[in-house]
């Protein structure tokens, strides 16, 4: 039985039915579109299972027509984290949507954008790879703009993601028609002895455009601005998918491309990507650090991911360039897993920051608190994806982190003088990221969900309807068991390294092993703690007397307790603010107006801090301001008067003449 | 894992937890001593966490199971990392597990849970304590990565038993640039990470100058005897894997009873050994500002970085 | 610092050597456990008996050798030591501060203005004496009291 044409098939199947869905009344579309989403996300899942199993190829179609699919391992794991995101997101968007997002438009929109994120993945050929790359991006485009009649922030956001994932998409179709002129093939599985026999130049030129076209979709400093932006606006669901799926198949890109592809580069590649790598890690997780928008913290977060991926991605290169095939096996798994990891509990984090957007209106975290107590199932689904997200054992985050650690560390025996001297600042960044990441989240969960609440708005949360928890525990659970038992993924992963010789990373049930001799037991290191944590509780419980409950605040023994006293994000960011700000540049506003008889006297005092985006006013600003007077200048060719105009094909007309009679 | 191996880290985790609040003890009797007092004696942290465990615990309102939870999940993570560390053998049951990476990540989580405690009191002086301790903690994680880093090439692994076990074996790392810079590094990492001058005063009364005191200022009975005692293990945590891997005699290497015994008496010597030189360090120096400990901490990566970089070259140039 | 180490080994331990154990009453359950930590509350002092406190816990009286020390939180505390005359802006925080102690507590007035306000009887900001808002379980005399008798009264509690 033909298990992937039987998948493929029902991925189709599904995408046509979910936007028939689509067209029911309000009152069945969520529930029947969100179902046939589901099912898509599920059948993507099984195609990926069957690229594990049975990996082929196959044709679909005929002559202009023709779809080229490629089910492979790599291919595999993305259509993996598509699938199963799509499942949890389908089951939570039934609960969330409402408004714009319910809409008919939304509905094809997701459903379509589901479907070309799935075929970009299972694409055999250049042709099926461009087709979905660029309906991916205006499906999301579309679902980005679900707002845009109540916010100008949406279209602002729509506008920047529009014009640079078009520029991206420039790039890539740059960079393939290069590698298809320079091997003649357009099927993947055979352009890499097609272009292994390319010039120098022209590898490098691949590799600069890749970089820049797949970096721009993964959100890569100095091509991320517009992560920040269009991730808050778009709907929750959706910001989940975007930077859970779509975000990681600019890296799938970058795998694809640069190490299945061209295999084999000078040692500058492999330190480009490392640099970028590491700059957009420790500026993305900065970024995060010092925002108080909570999906905005999200979407610097995923940059800062992004940005790890590509450094263990860079230096798998060095190890490839150095033939050294362990470390680099090693380095490419901890890629791959990063994404798997990250995809999941970035998607949970954005799911249940929707979830609090829906109960309370707010994305502010100085304005949140308390929902611990009044949204009980979110903040505890939220923590799990906290943990993750700063890499912190039982979840997932931090098996992917160790294992990057342990490729940059194991690299660095024997290696060049030039590589000798990057990994170890490749470690000390991926180390203060971490630690960054840690105060990140502990912001995020801290302020967002305990203590009290800050605001009325919070302090009238209530907790999600039942398909938002769902979706959101799905993701959780999966989170909690990549933490644990990451066993299959890793064999997945082992199976999807397409460097040859390297295959050094091995996962028993309860402990990973490396072929250097590392090794990682995350459920013994739980357990462990879990045991002895059960016995202290236990023994001090017995000897003690009960606890007493609801008890004022000992604030000092004040009398006025207020929300107000309370820590906000900002104030618990400020520290790192000040030791960075050198990086982050934050703008101060200080207004004093005094009083109208004396200017001596002040009657009111304004004070306002924004941490900007540097990269956008110092880098794209200038650009933009640069752009639109050349425009305005450009504007006085066409004043209106005809007579300027015949003019004008008058002398063209003579340049063509000259032109010609040469 | 034999059941030898297993004796070995239950003898390992009840000494640690049992000489916790000795060494506090210790400390203050040394600093009562230099100052021309009498002091209380060592064994009076002993007295008042058993004073404490019978008194009453308080959550205010406003507050979440997160509080409550904090001190247990803070006391299991540090005795995890007091069985995985390699200080009285390094062939415990759990030797194989004690990736660095991992024990680094424990004592994280410890950090963390407190942390969000500090934030869950919803006061002024928890938020404050929060901020400032997840500051420090983030920026003492590439020094101390860094540091490990640089001892683990001739180990060929990051596995702690490993690395203390070949420098048993392999006396001349020991006086090596490398192992000199590694070893002020760690201690700049543990003052940090212990919550010791000149980072942060434990016995200060100003709310303001306070770090780790003002998260745990609303805890009571036994959450503070808890979050009192896992702070001292803490300390002996850091201080033992500092001394044992400078100093590594002594540590067990092979099973064996009367070795042991060797590893328990000289892990017990060579921590008083570093935490009689805290306790009288700490009487010469004051409390760095708050904005001059990250400075403190930058040179503590540097000094790691030259670390890895004399591990490399040197090895490089003599092997 | 080479001048301060000679200071060091000049001085020596200058502690009074401590008197003959008083006579331990019955008390709560939680005295006797070798152990105190002390909140210091002034509710409208002078600081005379701040000043005696200081001594108290300083290198000559060191009640620390009793086992008693100073907290920052009454929640750590065991004993709140209470002077001053009630005031009416300290009546509240004095109530928060006895009620944020945990069970058993003990409350001790140190001076006589704590006792029965002393010198400030029926002042305009005068509540009346700590007895008035908290219950007190020790009062140590005196205008202000010797740091002896604060080092008797806080042995009572620890039992050393």
């Amino acid at each position: 039985m033909n298990f992937a044409a039987v998948v493929v098939l029902g991925q189709g199947v599904f995408t046509v039915l979910g936007t028939l869905a689509s067209f029911l009344p309000p009152n069945r579309r969520a529930l029947a579109a969100g179902l046939a989403t589901g099912l898509l996300g599920a059948t993507g899942f099984a195609t990926g299972m069957v690229a594990f199993t049975r990996p082929t190829t196959m044709e679909v179609g005929s002559g202009l027509a023709q779809v080229s699919i490629r089910l492979d391992p790599l291919g595999g794991i993305f259509l993996l984290i598509i699938g199963l995101l799509a499942l949890a997101a389908s089951c939570y968007a039934v609960g969330y949507v409402s408004g714009p997002s319910a809409s008919r438009t939304s509905w094809i929109a997701l459903t379509l954008f589901i479907a070309s994120m799935q075929l970009v993945a299972m694409a055999g050929s250049v042709a099926v790879f461009v087709v979905g790359w660029e309906s991916m991006a205006v499906t999301s485009l579309l679902l980005v703009w679900t707002e845009h009649q109540h916010s100008r922030a949406v279209r602002s956001a729509g506008l920047w993601y529009a014009a640079m994932s078009q520029l991206g998409f420039l790039l890539i179709l740059g960079m393939f028609a290069l590698l298809v002129s320079t091997g003649g093939q357009s099927q993947f599985l055979n352009m890499h002895s097609a272009v292994s026999t390319g010039s120098p130049l022209l590898r490098s030129g691949v590799f600069l455009l890749a970089l820049a076209g797949f970096g721009m979709k993964a959100g890569l400093v100095p091509v991320h601005v517009w992560l920040p932006r269009a991730h808050p606006e778009a709907p929750s669901h959706v910001s989940a998918l975007m930077s859970g799926a779509m975000v990681s198949l600019g890296i799938y890109g970058l795998i694809r491309i640069v190490i299945e592809v061209l295999g084999r580069g000078p040692i500058w590649w492999g330190l480009l990507l490392l640099a970028f790598g590491g700059v957009s890690a420790l500026y993305g997780v900065l970024q995060a650090v010092v925002a108080t928008d909570l999906k905005r913290l999200l979407a610097y977060s995923t940059t800062e991911n992004m940005g790890l991926a590509t450094v263990a991605i860079g230096a798998a290169l060095l190890f490839v360039a150095a033939d050294r095939p362990i470390p680099a096996g090693v380095a490419i798994g901890a890629a791959l897993l990063l994404v798997v990891n990250h995809a999941f509990f970035k998607g949970l984090l954005f799911l249940a920051a929707g979830a609090v957007l829906k109960a309370t209106g707010l994305r502010d975290l100085d304005r949140l608190g308390g929902l611990v107590s009044r949204m009980p199932t979110t903040a505890r689904l939220f923590a799990v994806g906290a943990l993750a997200a700063a890499a912190l054992p039982p979840a997932n985050g931090f098996v992917s982190e160790w294992l990057l650690l342990q490729s940059l560390v194991q690299g660095e025996r024997g290696s060049s003088t030039v590589t000798a001297l990057a990994l170890p600042i490749a470690v000390a960044v991926v180390a203060l990221t971490a630690g960054l990441a840690v105060a990140t989240f502990v912001k995020a969960f801290g302020i967002g969900f305990l203590a009290r609440p800050r605001s009325e708005a919070a302090d009238l949360a209530v907790e999600s309807p039942m398909a938002m928890r769902f979706g959101m525990g799905l993701l959780a659970l999966i989170v909690v068991i990549l933490g644990l038992f990451p066993t299959a993924v890793l064999h997945w992963i082992a199976l999807a390294t397409t460097i040859p010789g390297a295959r050094p990373i091995t996962a028993t049930w309860a402990r990973i092993q490396l072929a250097g001799g590392a090794s990682l037991a995350p459920p013994m290191l739980v357990a462990l703690t879990v045991a002895f944590g059960a016995l202290m509780a236990g023994f001090v419980r017995w000897h003690g007397r009960p606890r007493r409950t609801g008890a004022l605040t000992w604030g000092n023994g004040g009398v006025r307790l207020s929300s107000r006293m309370e820590y906000t994000a900002t104030s618990f960011a400020e520290p790192l603010q000040r030791v960075f700000d050198n990086i982050l540049r934050p703008e101060q506003d200080v207004s004093v107006t005094p009083v109208a008889e004396s200017r001596y006297l002040v009657e009111r005092v304004g004070y306002e801090q924004r941490v900007d985006d540097v990269v956008e006013t110092r880098f794209y600003q200038p650009l933009l301001a640069i752009g639109a007077a050349w425009g305005d200048w450009g504007r006085r060719l066409a004043p209106g008067s005809v007579h300027r105009y015949v003019g004008y094909v008058f002398g063209a007309l003579l340049i063509a003449f000259a032109v010609i009679s040469l | 894992m034999t059941v030898f191996s297993v004796v070995t880290a239950l003898v390992q985790v009840v000494l640690v937890a049992a000489v916790g609040p000795i060494l506090v003890g210790v400390l203050r009797q040394l600093r009562a001593r230099v100052e021309g007092r009498v002091g209380a004696g060592i064994l009076q942290p002993w007295r008042d966490l058993i004073k404490l465990l019978r008194r009453e615990p308080i959550s205010a309102a406003g507050t979440s199971w997160v509080l409550i939870l904090a001190p247990v999940v803070l006391m299991g993570t540090s005795l995890a990392v007091a069985v995985l560390v390699p200080y009285v053998s390094t062939r415990s049951a759990t030797a194989n597990s004690s990736d660095l990476f991992a024990v680094v990540a424990l004592l994280l989580v410890g950090t963390v849970v407190l942390t969000l405690a500090g934030l869950d009191t919803g006061t002024a002086f928890g938020g404050m304590g929060a901020s400032r301790e997840i500051t420090i903690a983030a920026l003492v994680e590439p020094a101390v990565l860094l540091a490990v880093f640089a001892l683990s090439p001739p180990a060929g692994s990051t596995n702690l038993a490993v690395i203390v076990a070949r420098r048993v074996s392999d006396q001349a790392q020991l006086a090596s640039p490398v192992s000199l810079l590694v070893v002020v590094a760690l201690m700049i990492v543990t003052l940090a990470e212990a919550g010791r001058l000149p980072v942060d005063n434990p016995a200060t009364h100003l709310e303001l100058t306070m770090i780790h005191e003002a998260m745990v200022l609303e805890y009571s009975g036994r959450d503070l005897a808890l979050v009192e005692w896992a702070s001292s293990i803490r300390l002996v945590i850091l201080l033992g894997l500092t001394a044992n891997l400078f100093l590594p005699w002594g540590v067990a290497t092979q099973a064996g009873a009367l070795a042991l015994l060797v590893g328990v008496v000289a892990f017990l010597a060579k921590l008083l050994l570093f935490g009689a030189v805290l306790g009288i360090g700490e009487v010469f120096i004051a409390k760095f500002r708050l904005f001059r400990v990250p400075e403190l901490l930058a040179g503590a990566v540097v000094l790691g970085f030259l670390a890895v970089m004399a591990a490399f070259f040197l090895v490089q140039g003599s092997g | 610092m080479a001048g301060l180490i000679r200071r060091l080994r000049r001085v020596g331990r200058i502690t009074e050597p401590a008197p003959a154990a008083p006579a331990f009453e019955a008390f709560t359950d939680i005295a006797r456990s070798g152990s105190a930590q002390v909140r210091h509350v002034d509710v409208g002092s002078c600081n005379g008996c701040e000043i005696e406190i200081a001594a108290t816990f300083g290198p000559v009286y060191d009640v620390e050798r009793f086992g008693v020390r100073l907290t920052a939180s009454p929640r750590h505390a065991d004993v709140l030591l209470v002077t001053g005359a009630v005031t009416r802006n300290l009546q509240a925080p004095l109530r928060h501060t006895y009620e944020a102690a945990p069970a058993p507590r003990i409350v001790i007035a140190v001076g006589d203005c704590a006792r029965n306000c002393g010198v400030f009887a029926g002042g305009h900001g005068v509540v009346g004496p700590v007895s008035d808002v908290v219950p007190v379980d020790i009062e140590i005399a005196g205008c202000p009291p010797r740091p002896a008798e604060i080092v008797a009264a806080l042995r009572q509690v620890t039992g050393r």
